[in-house]
This record gives structure tokens, C-alpha cells and sequence, in this order.
């Protein structure tokens, strides 16, 4: 047992595969809470997994789902790389739409090409700006963004609630009087197209292109380099001659971008107007929160964020044929997805346990056996 | 119209209303408090109040014990706090993000089982309001203070109480030293962990008293999301009072009074958008962070998990 205990390559793999242990053992929690519902957990899980995979509809759908998740989860990847918490997705999303959205009702004797891409840019730059405001109170007024961004959220929301219902309701609504608080419909020629005959448009195709350039504007361009580099030792990075302050900034600006742009791709690609029911979460069907779910379930890793989020796009779309084949209400996908989230985090001690023993390892030659404070510490302290 | 807002009538509703809206704030910014003394962040409050509201109004409408709907709440937010307590200390897992976890988590269950146990949006009759007899005879003063349900007297009672165990006994000194170093604390021989233990599930109990303040004594029912992110605010107020019970209770009363003030403004049809009226507290809390925070210092410890060096 002198020896390396487990060669480089199991050691990935185990890392790799901790987030799937961490949501098989989430699906295992859930299974206990559907018997406790007296509801057959395996009949419940197969109409899930029917309801996410099972035509080519439905697997489209869940790509149509898990296309805001990967785009706010790449924001998430950059800024919780820089080690900023950017929880303002769900506001970010919103600022994005609607400024999107503005552009799309605005521009009507444009080409459709034209309008669509100045739509997204749009979006991008909503969100920049809705992410920015917490990045310069964190860089430079030390204002937890945390807490920030959860307040951009409830701004985002009324402010969304008041144009909805005022400036840009649909001018026939505003003669109803229903007056649904919803935008007019965008034209057809500015819809983002299809790509095949089913709900499944181009945004999907879009956000993966940009999980490619997200993962090289991490690893292969300076401003990554520098971003990654705060986050993991911003006191480092000062005397290394970095502008933390600039660094924080832009993680949060880019991170808000990113979701700004899944905001944007909603409507265009989706709704095709902004309806409001009055919450966050009735826009952006809590994308902003599930984003930070498969991001982290990717690792922060953009590209392992793209498997990541179609798997979290199938438990929400199976969360759907769940309640109706077996009637259990599909907030129980919420309720795994926070554990999930617990799990993953939770299951971190081990991967850098492992990481600890084969650097000491490393460093001992092989010679002697690592120290006995770095073993695995067996977890029976519970409640002490 | 905007005069008749300063009519006396008025400015005591107002007054009468801010006070009881702080509640639940002060509940979960107290227990938050003591958990970020002692270096833990807990983000999962919103959750632990959404469970928390739902346990206490469900007991108290199958049973009609509003007693035993708040033990029900305490007990809930305890196992909330247990659970988050496992995951930081002993895992050391990130305290923001395992917190975003248990939010998701207590708005998914709470959501879940509204819907499974009940189903439609029903009423119970909560905590009654008490009055203090003399006085709350008192003109004015006496319906903003001494007319209030048990509750909201509990709230106010806690910061003193809270004020005086961080700051006057033996355990909040260990409680504030495991916050701010915990080696040395450590090397003294108090017991990090179990310091961490009893700060989380303290916080996870306030939380679920936050919930159930909400659905069986200010508003009397129970929706999905009903605390709409009142969690979050309460994390906030901490950042806001600076750490201090008294702090936070001025941060709690000015949010609420604000609040109190916009639905108010709603009420008398005075010519501000609603949604805009909304948005202020909101405003108002990240402008008051930006010219507080900068000036004062978080505990050193603070989110940061703690391992023992040997």
C-alpha cells in the first residue's frame, strides 16, 4: 500500500462521475418521498423518462428546455470561475427579453435577419448591464453580490409587470378589458427559425456554438486566464499586477450577458411575445436558478454543461408527463433539483480529498505512506 | 391623494403595519445573524421559511392547534438547519451554494406538498390580536404598539434577547470567536463544529418561525412561494445591520415601513405605479448596502469552512 493508491485516470473518472452519483442518489431521496405519496416511484420515473426521451417531439422539447439552462449555466461557468456568485439569472433573463423583445416590436420594416440579430445582441447587452450593477457594487463599493443580484431580481420583475401592463402592453389588449399584461406578438419573418419540424429553433444551435467559445475564452485567452485567476486567489492576482476590481466586474458583466441572451432567445424562439403572471418564474420557468444547477453539474464547465443541461431540460419536461400520467405535482423536480445541488457540492470534500493524498503522494516519492490526518475521514461526526 | 397621506389615521396604519410586517424579517434576520457570527452563510433561509410556513398552516388546519402548527414550523426549520449544519461543517461543502440548494429544495417540498395535502388556497384563523390592557388605549400609540398578535411581540422581544447573549454570555463570545478565528478559538478549546451546529439550527428554527409568522399570524394562508423572496431580504438585513441584533432590527423596521408605505400608496389610488411603489424597498436596500457595507468589516470567518490543522 505504499504505493499510488489509484492510478491518474480512475481518479478523473470517479471525479467525473460524482455529480451523476450525487443525482442518482437525489432520484433515490425522491423515490422515498413518492412511496411516503403512496405513488409508484418506478412507474413515476418512467413516465418521466417517457415524457423527456421518448419521441422525437419530446426529446425536442427537452432540448427546447435545456437551451436557457446552457446558456445561463455558461455565464455561470465564467463567473463562478471568478469566483463571483452571480444568482441574478432570473433577472438578467428578464432585463434581456424585454430589451430584445423592444427591438423586435420596434424594427418592423427591417429584414428579418437583421432584426433578429440585433434582437440577441440586444438581449446580450441587457443582461450585461442588469449583471454589471452588481459587479461594480461588489468591485468597488464591497456590496455582496449575492445579495445584489437577488435584489435585481425583484427589481427586474416589476419592472418587466409595469412595461407589461403599461408601455408595451399589446395595443389590443389595451383596448380589452382583460388587458392580459403580454407584449403584441413578434412578425413570423423575426421568429428564430426551426430547425427541424418540431419546437426545437435555432438558439439551441446557437448556445452550443457559444459553449465552445465560452470554454475557449476561458482556457486558451488572457481575460480568462485573469478571471480564473481572481477567483481562485485574488490576492495572488494583485501582486501578479491584475485589476481584480476590473476582473470581478466583467465576470458578472459577461455572466448577466449570457443570461440576458437566454431571455432573449425565449421570446424570439419560444413565445414569441413576453406574457407576464405577475413572478419571475412565470417568464423564465425558473431558468435562472436551474442554469446554476447545471452548470454546477457540468463541473463549470461549459462544454460538460452541455450534456448537464439537457439533462436537467428532460427532468423538467418529465416533471410535466409526471404530473399527468401519475399526478405528482412537478414542483417535486424542483425539490431534486436543490438536492442535486446539495449533493454536488456536498460530494467536492472527496475530490479534493483524493486530489490532497495524490499530491502528497506525489511529493513522498512513494516511499512512505501518506499522513494519517489525509486519509478519508470516515463521516462519523454527524450531529456532534 | 398624496395629502391624504399625512393624515394622522393614516400615518398610524402605516406605522401599525410596518411594525407587524418586520416580523418575519426579524425572525430570520436574528437567526441569520447568529449563524454569520459564527462564520456560517445561510443562504437556504427562503427555503427554511417556505417550509416552515407550510408545516405550521397545515397543522393548524388539520388539527386547529395554532401551538403545535408553530411547534411543527420550529422543528422543521431545526431539521432544515441540521441538514445544512451536516453540509457545511462536516462536509465543508460551499455554504452559498448548498444554500441555493436548500432554497430550491424547500420551494420544490413546500410547493409539493401544498399541492398533494391540500390542494386549493384555504384560510385558518391565526394568533388573535392581543391587547395591552391600558395601553393599548393609548391614541395612536397604542394600536402601532400594544395591539399586536403574539408574534409580532416575540420578534421584538428576540433582539434584546439575542443583543445580550452575543454580547453578555459565555456562548456568544464562543459564538463570535468561531466567527471570526477559528483556529484560535479552536486551540482554546471550543468546539468549532458544534459552536456551527447550534448557530445553523438556531438559524433554521427562527426561519421556520419567519414561515409560519407569515401563514398563521399576519396573513393566514399558505400559497406556493408566499414569502416571495423575504429570505433573501432577511440574509440581507444581516449584511444591512451590520451584524448586530440592533442593527438589524433598524434595518427590518425601515424595509418594512417602506413597504408599509407603498401598499399604502396603493391603497389611497395615489397616482404611482403600483409596480414601481413595489420596487423601492428593493432600491432603497442595495443603495443602503452600498453606503453601509463598505464601512463595516464582515466576520474574518465568514462562508469560509473550517478545517482543523493538526
Amino acid at each position: 500500500m505504499k504505493k499510488v493508491f489509484e492510478s491518474e485516470w480512475v481518479s478523473r473518472l470517479i471525479d467525473g462521475l460524482l455529480p451523476v452519483f450525487a443525482t442518482l442518489a437525489a432520484l433515490l431521496v425522491g423515490a422515498v418521498m413518492l412511496l411516503f405519496l403512496k405513488v409508484n416511484p418506478i412507474e413515476a420515473y418512467k413516465a418521466l423518462w417517457v415524457g423527456a426521451f421518448g419521441t422525437s417531439n419530446a426529446f425536442a422539447e427537452t432540448l427546447v428546455k435545456a437551451t436557457p439552462l446552457l446558456l445561463v449555466g455558461l455565464g455561470i461557468c465564467i463567473s463562478f470561475r471568478g469566483d463571483v456568485i452571480n444568482i441574478g439569472g432570473e433577472g438578467q433573463m428578464i432585463i434581456g427579453a424585454i430589451v430584445a423583445t423592444w427591438v423586435g416590436l420596434t424594427f418592423t420594416t427591417l429584414p428579418g435577419w437583421l432584426v433578429i440579430t440585433l434582437a440577441m445582441l440586444a438581449g446580450f447587452a441587457g443582461g450585461a448591464v442588469w449583471g454589471g450593477i452588481p459587479g461594480v457594487l461588489k468591485a468597488y463599493f464591497r456590496v455582496n453580490e449575492i445579495l445584489s443580484t437577488v435584489m435585481m431580481n425583484a427589481i427586474a420583475v416589476q419592472l418587466m409587470n409595469f412595461l407589461l401592463r403599461g408601455p408595451m402592453i399589446d395595443p389590443a389588449q389595451a383596448e380589452l378589458a382583460s388587458k392580459i399584461p403580454q407584449t403584441a406578438r413578434l412578425l413570423e419573418i423575426f421568429r428564430l427559425p426551426r430547425l427541424i419540424p418540431t419546437r426545437l429553433h435555432l438558439g439551441a444551435l446557437i448556445a452550443v456554438i457559444l459553449a465552445v467559445l465560452v470554454y475557449i475564452l476561458l482556457w486558451r485567452t488572457t481575460l480568462g486566464y485573469r478571471i480564473r485567476a481572481v477567483g481562485q486567489n485574488p490576492h495572488a492576482s494583485r501582486y501578479a499586477g491584475i485589476k481584480v476590481p476590473r476582473y470581478i466586474v466583467l465576470a458578472l458583466l459577461l455572466s448577466g450577458a449570457f443570461s440576458g441572451l437566454a431571455g432573449a432567445t425565449q421570446v424570439f424562439g419560444v413565445n414569441y411575445r413576453m406574457i407576464t403572471d405577475g413572478s419571475a418564474s412565470g417568464f423564465t420557468g425558473s431558468a435562472g436558478f436551474n442554469g446554476i444547477v447545471a452548470a454546477l453539474f457540468g463541473q463549470l464547465h461549459p462544454i460538460w454543461s452541455i450534456p448537464a443541461s439537457i439533462l436537467f431540460g428532460a427532468l423538467l419536461v418529465g416533471a410535466n408527463s409526471m404530473q399527468r400520467v401519475v399526478q405528482v405535482p412537478s414542483a417535486l423536480v424542483i425539490a431534486l433539483n436543490g438536492l442535486v445541488v446539495v449533493f454536488v457540492v456536498s460530494s467536492e470534500i472527496w475530490r479534493q480529498k483524493r486530489q490532497r493524498r495524490r499530491l502528497s503522494v506525489a511529493r513522498q516519492d512513494g516511499d512512505s505512506p501518506p499522513p494519517a490526518d489525509e486519509q478519508p475521514v470516515p463521516h462519523t461526526e454527524a450531529g456532534t | 391623494m398624496i395629502s391624504d397621506l399625512f393624515s394622522v389615521t393614516v400615518l398610524v396604519g402605516i406605522l401599525a403595519s410596518g411594525i407587524r410586517l418586520a416580523t418575519p424579517y426579524l425572525y430570520a434576520a436574528i437567526g441569520e445573524t447568529f449563524s454569520q457570527r459564527s462564520g456560517v452563510l445561510n443562504l437556504g433561509v427562503e427555503g427554511q421559511m417556505l417550509l416552515g410556513a407550510f408545516a405550521a398552516f397545515y397543522v393548524t388546519l388539520t388539527t386547529g392547534n395554532l401551538w403545535l402548527g408553530l411547534m411543527t414550523a420550529m422543528l422543521v426549520g431545526a431539521l432544515m438547519g441540521l441538514a445544512m449544519a451536516y453540509v457545511t461543517v462536516n462536509l465543508q461543502a460551499q455554504q452559498g451554494i448548498s444554500g441555493i440548494g436548500f432554497y430550491l429544495f424547500g420551494l420544490g417540498m413546500s410547493d409539493l406538498l401544498f399541492q398533494k395535502l391540500m390542494g386549493t388556497v384555504e384560510t385558518v384563523k391565526g394568533f388573535p390580536k392581543i391587547h395591552i390592557p391600558g395601553l393599548s388605549d393609548i391614541p395612536g400609540i397604542g394600536e402601532i404598539f400594544f395591539s399586536q398578535n403574539i408574534l409580532v411581540y416575540g420578534a421584538y422581544l428576540l433582539v434584546p434577547i439575542a443583543w445580550f447573549v452575543l454580547n453578555k454570555t459565555t456562548l456568544g463570545l464562543k459564538i463570535r470567536s468561531v466567527g471570526e478565528n477559528p483556529d484560535a478559538a479552536d486551540s482554546l478549546g471550543v468546539n468549532v463544529g458544534r459552536i456551527r451546529y447550534f448557530t445553523i439550527i438556531l438559524g433554521g428554527i427562527l426561519s421556520g418561525v419567519a414561515g409560519a409568522s407569515l401563514s398563521i399570524a399576519l396573513l393566514n394562508v399558505f400559497q406556493q412561494n408566499m414569502t416571495s423572496g423575504q429570505g433573501f431580504i432577511a440574509v440581507a438585513l444581516v449584511y444591512f445591520g451590520a451584524w448586530r441584533p440592533t442593527g438589524v432590527l433598524g434595518g427590518a423596521l425601515l424595509f418594512s415601513l417602506i413597504n408599509a408605505l407603498q401598499l399604502w400608496v396603493q391603497v389611497l389610488n395615489i397616482p404611482v405605479p403600483s409596480e414601481i411603489a413595489v420596487m423601492m424597498p428593493y432600491v432603497l436596500t442595495i443603495l443602503v448596502l452600498v453606503t453601509s457595507v463598505s464601512k463595516v468589516r464582515a466576520p474574518s470567518a465568514l462562508s469560509k469552512p473550517f478545517e482543523r490543522e493538526n
